[in-house]
């Protein structure tokens, strides 16, 4: 028995039964904002190839999510969108306290499907000749507040007003952008970049002082308490190396 | 109630309203046609027509947003017209519901018109109406309870519509933020006040609607000859 | 008299089921198409109206309702059809089911009012109802009086008693009876009751598996004996008579035809009246000689005409000439060896009962 496969199984016994650390591993259920899903399952494969422990990924709307929870939805974690939601259930009482902290900081980027619309300094919005601007709505997205304080500060917000189109959340405005019914919109900076660069279409990156910070918090939930994955999954996020990783996905550090 | 929440509703009733007049007016030659052929295209056209009753509403507003973008067949047609693009108009609800609200009207026409069958068409030729005397002057008036249930499902359904919505729709006060919409963000927003308000409108309504439908079934007024 | 008949060559294929007839009828009176199930009669009557494209060739009183190149379709030809269930408009009061053909005529074609129709079929009292408050004979009153509403030029009827109890049917037949006598508007009168067709028909076409077998005047056609066999029991003749004497004390009647009479139940007609006799030939037998020692009434002195066959092998049909009249009598084929009867031999023709049908 020397084929390939055989040594395989072999391994994989030997790891089974000493190499991991089996006595601890556990299960995570994690609740992830929409716009972190692409980082997180890679973030995810990692830790459970790095840890043993395994990672239940649901991606959603950070307020669904928080109505979930609030009613007793099983997660042990939560990665919101925003640092309100995780502060509000911190209040509440059912996030453990002291747990929360900043995993991401989310950028915002103008940008068009098309390679000729927008400019550098994002002059397009003074002079362009376009029908619809989309951004996530301000009332539910986080990204989509950034974005609505980038337009004050130009002071655009009123004379914009009748060609903003709205996602529900910065995934359907990405898209709204995407298949050209809007010419141009704010989206996040990790949704349009690949490898350091803009991946196609034109786009401005805004600066950072034009909107208040987009702080993405992750929290440890009560019923993830007593759970050694939750608490590991948390700090994984932390480590340097997984730092280095959100931050090659278009989020600040 | 706030301006918000009644122009979510006037635009929600509003909306409803004309898709389920053009409806009405498309559905009933698809239904007759549908009752009445030998065609083999019945079978194709009968299950495009059924599409919106098993396909998710995010498939229909995903291919609806793309085939009506600036690159999209029915985009290209409209922006010839000079019309622009439909997503985030309300011209563009208008198509989409028209689409996806197709089946609740067309099925309950097309049954009324087969459970007629020939028979009283016959009569009325050889009471000397043309084809067009007839559909008009018998066969309407004899598939009425098809055309009532047909326009209140229509109707309910399109004030009931959110996912085809909320992909083509852009969320915009006045123009396609209709009421299923608003109920979403409130909850997404955590104001939940606003969101029973709605909620149990709709919830309401849906169940008036039900009633009513319930107590005009016509079999139940044939039984009480 | 061409300008007055309607003409029909007709061809038109199912699936198992073929119809060719090439017909000249004529354009008065009752014409009965007769037949089993399955026969034609039903397909041969929609064919005439245009409800069904059949290849060929229809005209009436010289006008061509279609042909090779022409095909006039239902709501153009000047007809009226009333259908074996009545198919009253569900929606509409009688009034306006009565309306609705005529209001679609010019009204300088309209030959009968609507009073007429109204008043003919006895239905004055029903105008304001919806039909589903009507009983089935009155229903089809109703759809008979809205088909000669539209004062057609030929009126069709498909079975319309076929569909209605025994009751019913005693209940609308002497409407139909009205009609046949008050109107000049010619009947094609589709059924399989031998009893409807001696009543009301003229004329008779005898259809069977798509072909007309037979077609003519009532008694030429019902006296043929190649025919009968399409009868079986209901196989006899229609005898026009008169009614020329009552016996008050008996309650008898005796009604006259050309080459005898016959004495029948008294059934209040006046002397003078015309009545239609019908007599089965399972109810004629026949005797060489008078025989006055039995309960039979009615007794005719004849003379062979002609012999057939039966619907059975023991069974024979024998044609007998009373006068200018002929009956027909159904016996065993072992009584007509042993009277030794042949064409051409006097005989007397006993009658046991004879239906007095109009």
């Amino acid at each position: 028995m020397s084929t390939p496969i055989a040594r395989i199984i072999g391994a994989v016994l030997l790891v089974t039964v000493f190499g991991s650390p089996s006595s601890q591993a556990g299960t995570v259920s994690a609740a992830v904002a929409a716009n972190f899903a692409a980082p997180m399952k890679a973030i995810a494969a990692r830790f459970e190839h790095d840890t043993g422990h395994r990672v239940r990924l649901s991606f959603g709307a950070s307020g669904r999510f928080f109505a979930q929870i609030r009613h007793g939805a099983p997660f042990d974690v939560l990665l919101s969108a925003d640092d309100e939601k995780p502060a509000r259930l911190e209040a509440a009482g059912l996030a453990v306290p002291g747990s929360r902290f900043t995993y991401a900081l989310g950028a915002i980027v103008l940008w068009s499907a098309r390679p000729d619309l927008v400019d550098a300094q994002g002059r397009v919005l003074e002079t362009g000749t376009f029908r619809h601007l989309a951004l996530a709505n301000p009332k539910l997205a986080p990204y989509g507040e950034a974005a609505r304080s980038v337009l004050q500060k130009r002071g655009l917000w009123s004379t914009l007003r009748g060609r903003l189109v709205y996602g529900e959340n910065i995934a359907q405005t990405y898209q709204f952008v995407a298949s050209g019914n809007a010419e141009l919109g704010f989206v996040a900076l990790s949704q349009v970049l690949k490898d350091g660069q803009i991946r196609a279409g034109s786009a401005w990156r805004v600066p950072a002082e034009l909107y208040p910070p987009i702080r993405q918090q992750a929290v440890l939930l009560n019923r993830g308490a007593d759970n050694p994955a939750a608490r590991a999954l948390l700090d994984y996020l932390q480590s340097p190396a997984v730092r280095r990783l959100i931050r090659h996905y278009g989020y600040g550090p | 109630m706030s301006d918000d929440n009644l122009s979510a509703l006037l635009l929600t009733f509003k909306l409803a309203l004309i898709v389920t007049f053009l409806l009405l007016l498309l559905g009933t030659p698809i239904a007759w046609w549908l009752a009445r052929t030998r065609s083999r295209l019945k079978g194709i056209i009968g299950a495009i027509v059924a599409l919106p009753l098993v396909l998710p509403p995010s498939v229909m507003g995903f291919y609806l947003l793309l085939l009506m973008g600036p690159d999209g067949p029915i985009g290209l047609f409209t922006q010839a017209l000079g019309m622009g693009t439909l997503p985030f108009t309300f011209a563009g609800l208008v198509v989409a519901s028209v689409f996806y609200s197709l089946p609740f009207v067309v099925q309950p026409i097309q049954n009324a018109f087969e459970a007629m069958g020939d028979r009283p068409l016959e009569v009325a030729a050889t009471l000397r109406a043309g084809p067009w005397d007839r559909f008009f002057s018998v066969a309407i008036p004899l598939a009425a309870p098809g055309f009532l249930t047909g326009g209140v499902l229509g109707f309910a359904h399109t004030v009931g519509e959110f996912g085809v919505v909320l992909m083509i729709g852009g969320n915009i006060p006045g123009e396609t933020r209709v009421v299923s919409v608003q109920i979403y963000d409130y909850v997404e927003a955590l104001e939940y006040g606003d969101a029973h308000l709605l909620s149990g409108l709709m919830l309401l309504f849906s169940f008036i609607v039900l009633l009513t439908l319930y107590s005009l079934d016509p079999g139940k007024r044939r039984t009480r000859r | 008299m061409s300008s007055g008949d309607l003409q029909a060559n007709l061809a038109l294929e199912f699936p198992g089921f073929e119809l060719a007839v090439d017909l000249r009828l004529p354009g008065r009176g009752v014409t009965a198409l007769f037949g089993h199930s399955g026969s034609g009669k039903t397909t041969l009557l929609r064919c005439l109206a245009g409800l069904e494209r059949a290849r060929g060739r229809v005209s009436i009183n010289g006008e061509i309702w279609q042909d090779e190149k022409t095909f006039m379709p239902v709501h153009q030809r000047p007809l009226g059809y009333v259908f074996q269930e009545a198919s009253l408009f569900p929606h509409l009061s009688v009034m306006a089911n009565l309306q609705y053909g005529m209001r679609r005529v010019a009204a300088t074609t309209l030959r009968v009012s609507l009073e007429q129709a109204i008043e003919l079929l006895g239905i004055g009292h029903l105008l304001q109802r919806r039909p589903d408050r009507l009983s089935g004979g009155e229903r089809q009153r109703v759809a008979i009086a809205r088909a000669l509403a539209v004062s057609p030029r030929v009126l069709c009827m498909d079975e319309p008693l076929a569909a209605l109890d025994w009751a019913r049917r005693q209940e609308i037949l002497p409407f139909l009876e009205r009609l046949h006598d008050e109107l000049e508007i010619p009947l094609l009168y589709v059924t399989h009751a031998a009893d409807e067709v001696a009543r009301l028909a003229d004329h008779l076409v005898v259809m069977d598996r798509g072909r007309a077998l037979a077609s003519g005047p009532l008694n030429e056609t019902l006296a043929r004996l190649d025919l009968p066999i399409q009868l079986g029991e209901e196989a006899g003749v229609v005898l026009q008579a008169r009614i020329a004497e009552r016996d008050q004390r008996w309650h008898l009647a005796r009604a006259e035809f050309p080459g005898g009479s016959l004495w029948l139940r008294d059934s209040g007609h006046a002397i003078g009246d015309a009545v239609r006799l019908r007599v089965l030939a399972r109810d004629v037998s026949l005797a060489l000689t008078p025989q006055a020692d039995s309960s039979i009434l009615n007794r005719l002195a004849g003379e062979v005409d002609a012999v057939g066959e039966g619907e059975h092998p023991a069974l024979r049909l024998v044609r007998v000439k009373v006068g200018d009249t002929v009956l027909i009598s159904r016996i065993t084929a072992r009584s007509l060896a042993a009277l030794g009867l042949a064409v051409g031999m006097p005989v007397w023709v006993q009658i046991k009962s004879a239906a007095m049908v109009e």
